[in-house]
């Protein structure tokens, strides 16, 4: 069934149980992301992809990722209330990504497009920084395609990290999917390849993570 | 057990019929909390214990019956014991009363008058609940079994008409029709969002999809609320009997009951209320020989404060992390494993049974146009009555905190109370007399929540408070979106700090910068609602943040790093109180010498400033102006003559 919604004013196609972004997407229009990855399920955790979406009179900000598209439905994808979220959102983050005091790949793009300080919060940030966002990237890809469960997430809140399953690891070796995936490059540039010394499970227990 | 099912509605009467005539009204019982983890705390165990001794030890087995209780609300005078039929009530009642209680009211029926309740503002007794202030303003429409109930005896919810309503509903009504009584209640969650429970019910009933199933929600986890495991543990089969009914207007035959791990004894019982009730059938096939069957399975959490949120808590059933998932569809559509779901509340579920029972027309009777029936609440903080309590909607705050709670302990001003925990947020002096309802709590900024009322005097510092609810939430967000982990890491630092003194001007604008994204953007209900407490006290108390960053001063006094401790020289009388009750002997002087603190040492622990006697109110709390010197060592005490 095809169902019309308006994208920023512009009439939009799509099939039901598409989600927004996939709507805009197809319609050429740009909606950031972060933890998006079009081959598993939409996990809404950077909540970047934010926007605007009116209905019945009811304006409301809900993730594009996960959102399924409606008839009549009405989206903004830039609007105030949604560039301060990005904003924010980027300015939060950016000292957990931080290597040598800069961001790199999308966060840096991000940054300079919604104007985010990123040294705004970074004299709070007194943990470690991880150069990880959590964005489960290679938690769900290992998952749900590539079908091992060689890397999850441990323990919860600001302690929550992604660590690799040593005994799992062994597909590691000839697979390393994940490696591309990684939005900061922690993966690459911090796995020896072979044992995943220092980004594993022991080594979160161990309080070194 | 086979011979115990009881197969029709007047099986259940005979039942309660021969459960009533075995009881004589006018035996003597002695009514204990020993069954919720708050009155074993206060020693209530040993105090039943002793009763239990000293009655065999008289020969008094037969005239007397110990009853062993959940919470029956009054937690501050715990170990409490009432005595029935007469109802006298007897606190903070020790082991070494017991043999008192015994000989003067169990065989005398006379009064043991010191261990009467007397009201701290008036000096009045009490003998009995109706003259107790605490409970004479209450409506205890759910929580008011609990004192005749011991929860792991089925029986005694059955002589106080347990499971007549679940026989109603089954045999006089179809599903439809109960459904209809829900909806006309007008029965809002009481778990904290308030959503009309009938709607939620009928989304499920009418959503596509085999097995629908019905949870009950005990994960409650706001600090200073108790309310769903009184409940859980003081009468079970109140919320199991809602349960029922529930999933027969529904049509579900499988249910789930989440009860957190840290809650052992709810758990215990409820499984205990489960056994029991399969037995007599009232779950089951054949549920009372009416054809409906269902059957609930209890789950324990798994220390998680986010499994409370639905999706999260659906997840855990199904055996995954209890965390919460990207969705927008309702749970009571999809749900566990993907099929239509209700989820309520304990205190939800508990209010069923009296609806069905008395009919939604009653139910309206009490209560505001918006919210109605009662609302337990956990009260708790600088009040002089903490407890459980029970009132209608519409009740003023005021009314709440003093008629109830009997106000502000040791005269000292009533400043904010903090409702529905963590998600909401200070309600500051002057809505005092706004009433209880969901909607008029939401405007100020606060919320009704799951109960927690958490009283603060003119002692308590607003950003303290806020950097309290915010580190707690720190600590129990799932970590799983940036908005909540990120923005409640962040807002954490920045109260810290501002409660430290290194506070920087734009603090606040990033506190509500960083809350505005929160609530906007954040996965679940427990990231956007987070940043509540830090938004009301700066939308009420914002002069006291500015206090802290500007001239790093703590108005209340009670933030450490900007808080000396000083005793003035001309009112010290060298008592030796706080020299002797110093712990880290950072008090100075000696007999008729004056005391004075010395700053290195003080620890800042308050012990000086509580102990110092009122008459000489010699110890000073002293924040954003400079500490007076010290006396000149070993000055003397200039005492009056006396004549």
């Amino acid at each position: 069934m095809t169902i019309t919604l308006q994208i920023d004013g512009k009439e939009v196609k799509a099939r039901e149980g598409m989600t927004v972004l996939e709507a805009a997407k197809e319609a050429g229009i740009k909606i950031p992301t972060l933890c998006y990855l079009d081959k598993v399920k939409p996990y809404g955790a950077c909540r970047i992809c934010s926007v605007e979406v009116e209905r019945k009179g009811r304006v409301r900000i809900v993730a594009s990722c996960g959102y399924p598209v409606e008839q009549g439905l009405v989206v903004r994808t830039r609007s105030p209330r949604v560039d301060r979220i990005r904003k924010v959102i980027i300015e939060l983050v950016a000292p957990t990504a931080m290597v040598d005091g800069e961001v790199a790949g999308e966060i840096k793009k991000l940054a300079k497009e919604y104007n985010a300080n990123i040294r705004r919060f970074k004299s709070r940030f007194r943990a470690k920084p991880t150069r990880c966002i959590l964005c489960g990237q290679c938690v769900r890809y290992c998952d749900e395609v590539v079908g091992e469960h060689a890397i999850g997430f441990v323990g919860r809140g600001i302690e929550r990290r992604a660590a690799f399953f040593p005994e799992k690891a062994r597909a590691c070796l000839t697979c390393q999917a994940c490696f591309d995936l990684c939005p900061t490059g922690k993966i690459p540039s911090e796995t020896d390849f072979v044992v995943f010394d220092g980004f594993s499970v022991d080594d979160y227990l161990a309080g070194k993570l | 057990m086979a011979g115990k099912r009881i197969s029709s509605p007047e099986g259940l009467e005979q039942l309660r019929k021969g459960i009533l005539s075995k009881r004589d009204p006018n035996k003597l019982i002695v009514s204990i909390c020993t069954m919720s983890v708050c009155g074993q705390s206060r020693g209530s165990v040993d105090v039943c214990k002793r009763f239990k001794d000293e009655i065999r030890h008289a020969g008094l087995e037969n005239k007397v019956d110990i009853r062993e209780t959940g919470c029956q609300g009054f937690c501050e005078r715990e170990p409490v014991v009432i005595i029935f039929p007469d109802g006298l009530y007897y606190v903070n009642v020790k082991p070494d009363d017991v043999p008192e209680i015994i000989s003067t009211t169990l065989v005398k029926r006379g009064l043991v008058e010191r261990l009467l309740y007397t009201d701290p503002t008036t000096g009045k007794k009490g003998a009995k609940e109706s003259d107790i202030p605490f409970y004479k303003n209450q409506m205890r429409i759910v929580f008011g079994n609990n004192r005749y109930i011991n929860p792991r005896y089925i029986d005694d919810y059955i002589a106080l008409g347990g499971y007549s309503a679940l026989s109603k509903a089954l045999f006089q009504m179809t599903p439809e029709e109960v459904l209809e009584e829900i909806k006309k209640s007008n029965l809002r969650g009481r778990g904290g969002g308030g959503f009309p429970t009938g709607i939620k019910w009928e989304t499920t009933k009418n959503a596509p999809g085999e097995p629908k199933y019905v949870i009950v929600n005990c994960d409650e986890g706001d600090p200073g609320a108790y309310m769903d495991r009184s409940l859980m543990e003081g009468n079970p089969h109140s919320v199991l009997e809602g349960l029922i009914i529930g999933a027969y207007a529904i049509g579900s035959q499988e249910g789930f009951i989440y009860v957190r791990q840290e809650y052992p004894i709810a758990y215990e019982n409820t499984i205990q209320a489960i056994k029991q009730a399969e037995e007599y059938g009232f779950l089951g096939e054949n549920i009372l020989g009416s054809g409906f069957d269902f059957k609930v399975k209890v789950h324990l959490g798994a220390g998680a404060f986010v499994s409370g949120e639905s999706t999260a808590l659906m997840s855990a059933i199904e055996g995954r992390v209890g965390e919460p998932k990207l969705k927008y569809i309702h749970t009571a559509v999809s749900g566990v494993k993907g099929r239509p779901s209700c989820l309520n509340n304990v205190e939800t579920w508990a209010n069923v049974p009296p609806i069905i029972n008395k009919g939604a027309m009653w139910f309206n009777s009490i209560g505001t146009d918006g919210s109605k029936g009662s609302k337990i609440f956990s009260l708790v903080g600088k009040v002089n009555n903490t407890g459980l309590v029970e009132v209608p909607m519409g009740m003023t705050l005021r009314q709440l905190i003093y008629d109830i709670g009997g106000g502000i302990p040791q005269g000292k001003r009533f400043k904010a109370v903090q409702t529905g925990g963590p998600s909401g947020g200070v309600i500051p002096e002057q809505y005092l007399d706004t009433p209880i309802d969901f909607d008029e709590l939401t405007k100020l900024g606060s919320m009704m929540g799951s109960g927690g009322t958490v009283v603060m005097d003119e002692d308590t510092c607003m950003a303290d408070t806020a950097r309290y609810f915010i580190s707690f939430c720190c600590e129990e967000s799932c970590g799983k979106c940036i908005p909540c982990r990120e923005g409640l890491r962040t807002l954490r630092e920045i109260l810290t700090d501002i409660c430290e003194g290194k506070g920087q001007e734009g603090d606040i604008e990033a506190i509500e910068d960083i809350a505005a994204v929160m609530q906007d953007a954040s996965l679940c209900a427990l990231g956007t609602t987070a940043a509540n407490p830090a938004l009301t006290t700066l939308k009420y108390f914002r002069d006291e943040y500015q206090a802290h960053i500007r001239e790093k001063r703590c108005p209340a006094k009670s933030c450490k790093a900007l808080t000396s401790y000083y005793i003035d020289p001309e009112k010290c009388t060298a008592c030796m109180i706080c020299f002797k009750n110093c712990p880290t002997e950072a008090i100075h002087g000696g007999k008729n010498i004056v005391h004075w603190i010395e700053q290195e040492k003080c620890i800042k622990c308050n012990t000086c400033f509580e102990v110092c006697p009122p008459r000489f109110s010699a110890v000073r709390r002293i924040s954003g102006e400079p500490l007076p010197p010290p006396p000149a060592p070993g000055t003397k005490v200039i005492r009056e003559k006396k004549r």
